[in-house]
């Protein structure tokens, strides 16, 4: 019995397996309609995230299984003080598979470690958010045909955005990968990934302020947005966050076979009149979001 | 100063001077009933000053904690007033308990009853991190 974690813990082989399996998905949706039926997914959502939980949930459905749970932790045991480890136990009774939410980072693994069923880890705080990086691999991999030989800018904040530490992460795995990294000096990209990440295994990659610069020389634009929730002072995120507005002014000199992604939700970081250009990703993105957790449950369950 | 030799115990030798108090309380000594000698700032060829423990009682030294604080310290073990072995330290793969992670965002700090776990990411810098949060303990 396996659980999903972190995404360092799956092997580039089955990251690029669980992409076939997608990939396969997409191409003979009515081969997997019945693969899950009988089997229950159990959505524990200690913090609320409507997105991910409805990704998952619509994954299960696709696969012909159902979905039991809870969206926020006023609807749980947790507000009466039950541990984690509890509620996994007892959980892992009725469901065959769970996606946890935590705001608490590690508790996805504590879970893991008492629960007698596969757990995946659908956020923990600022931590990991393992099916978020597995959508974006799975998107570039449709967008390009690739996961190598790619110049990927990632844009907005890099200090906190756990999002691009991941995909960061999870790319440099690959051969051929350059970065761009471009943001504001106050959100630039922590040292310890530059110097234990990418200084370690010779990745070419270079720091910027400037988004439009940069532009001819990305096949890849990853937009985040500036997190309120992250900063502790309100005066320093209403600075910081329109830094970069994406226009299509700004993607003048873009390639034409870029690809603009983004994990979601935006504010105001990409400009809805960008939305039409077909070098917009981040709504197949979200669509692809939902296969890649089909083809991580099966593999999670072991059906074949 | 005169202190007794042991007949069987332990010799803990070659603590950095000031970290046997440490040492005392990681092994929770002060729990034992028979004789434990805390010697401080004594006089060393190859440290200039040093600390020793000594224990008047057979007992299974916890090496991983040891290790954790200094892999250079010394692990004595006396049977019959004759040193019988002489224990090598490592830097240990992993540590519960020893130290607490200080992120307020990890999940141990809601859930008092974890256990504190930490594990050897990077062995040349002697970094640990939080099983549950990867957060590098701090370095003394």
């Amino acid at each position: 019995m396996r659980s999903l974690i972190d995404i360092l813990s799956l092997s580039t082989d089955e990251i690029d397996e669980l992409i076939a399996v997608a990939e396969d998905i997409i191409a003979r949706p009515e081969e997997y309609r019945e693969k899950c039926r009988y089997k229950k997914l159990a959505t524990l959502f200690f913090e609320p995230s409507t997105r991910t939980r409805l990704s998952f949930e619509a994954a299960m459905y696709e696969l012909g299984g159902s979905v039991l749970g809870f969206s926020e932790a006023n609807s749980s045991s947790a507000a009466k003080g039950e541990s984690v480890a509890d509620t996994a136990r007892t959980v892992s009774c009725y469901a065959d598979i769970i996606a946890m939410r935590h705001p608490k980072e590690g508790a996805p693994l504590v879970a893991s470690m008492a629960s007698s069923v596969p757990i995946i880890n659908a956020g923990d705080g600022g931590h990991n958010h393992p099916t978020q990086t597995l959508t974006d691999l799975l998107t570039i991999k449709r967008e390009k045909g690739r996961l190598n030989n790619l110049t990927v800018g990632f844009c907005g904040d890099l200090k906190f955005g756990r999002t691009v530490h991941s995909l960061i992460e999870a790319l440099s795995r690959y051969t051929g990968i350059e970065f761009v990294l471009i943001s504001p000096e106050e959100l630039k990209l922590p040292g310890y990934l530059k110097k234990d990440l990418l200084d370690v295994k010779g990745i070419k990659y270079t720091e910027t302020t400037d988004l439009e610069g940069v532009m001819p020389e990305l096949d890849i634009l990853y937009m985040t947005r500036v997190q309120r929730e992250r900063f502790f002072n309100e005066e320093d995120y209403l600075r910081l966050k329109d830094s970069y507005i994406l226009t299509p002014k700004k993607l003048e000199n873009a390639k034409d076979d870029l690809a603009i992604l983004h994990p979601l939700p935006r504010v105001n970081e990409i400009h809805t009149s960008v939305d039409a250009d077909p070098r917009a990703c981040y709504f197949r993105q979200v669509l692809n979001g939902k296969f890649i957790r089909m083809a991580l449950i099966l593999k999670l369950l072991e059906v074949e | 100063m005169h202190i007794d030799s042991i007949k069987n115990g332990v010799v803990i030798d070659h603590i950095k001077s000031g970290k046997s108090m440490e040492i005392y309380h990681h092994l929770e000594l002060d729990k034992l009933d028979c004789t434990v000698a805390i010697i401080k700032n004594v006089h060393s060829k190859k440290m200039g000053y040093k600390d020793i423990i000594k224990i008047d009682s057979e007992m299974e030294v916890d090496l991983d904690v040891l290790g954790y604080i200094d892999p250079d310290i010394t692990v004595n073990i006396i049977k019959n007033e004759v040193l019988c072995e002489k224990k090598k330290l490592t830097l240990p793969n992993q540590i519960k308990d020893v130290i607490k992670c200080k992120n307020p965002r990890c999940i141990t700090t809601t859930e008092q009853d974890l256990p504190h776990i930490f594990k050897l990411t990077d062995a040349a810098t002697k970094t640990y991190r939080c099983i549950y949060c990867e957060t590098k303990a701090k370095t003394e």
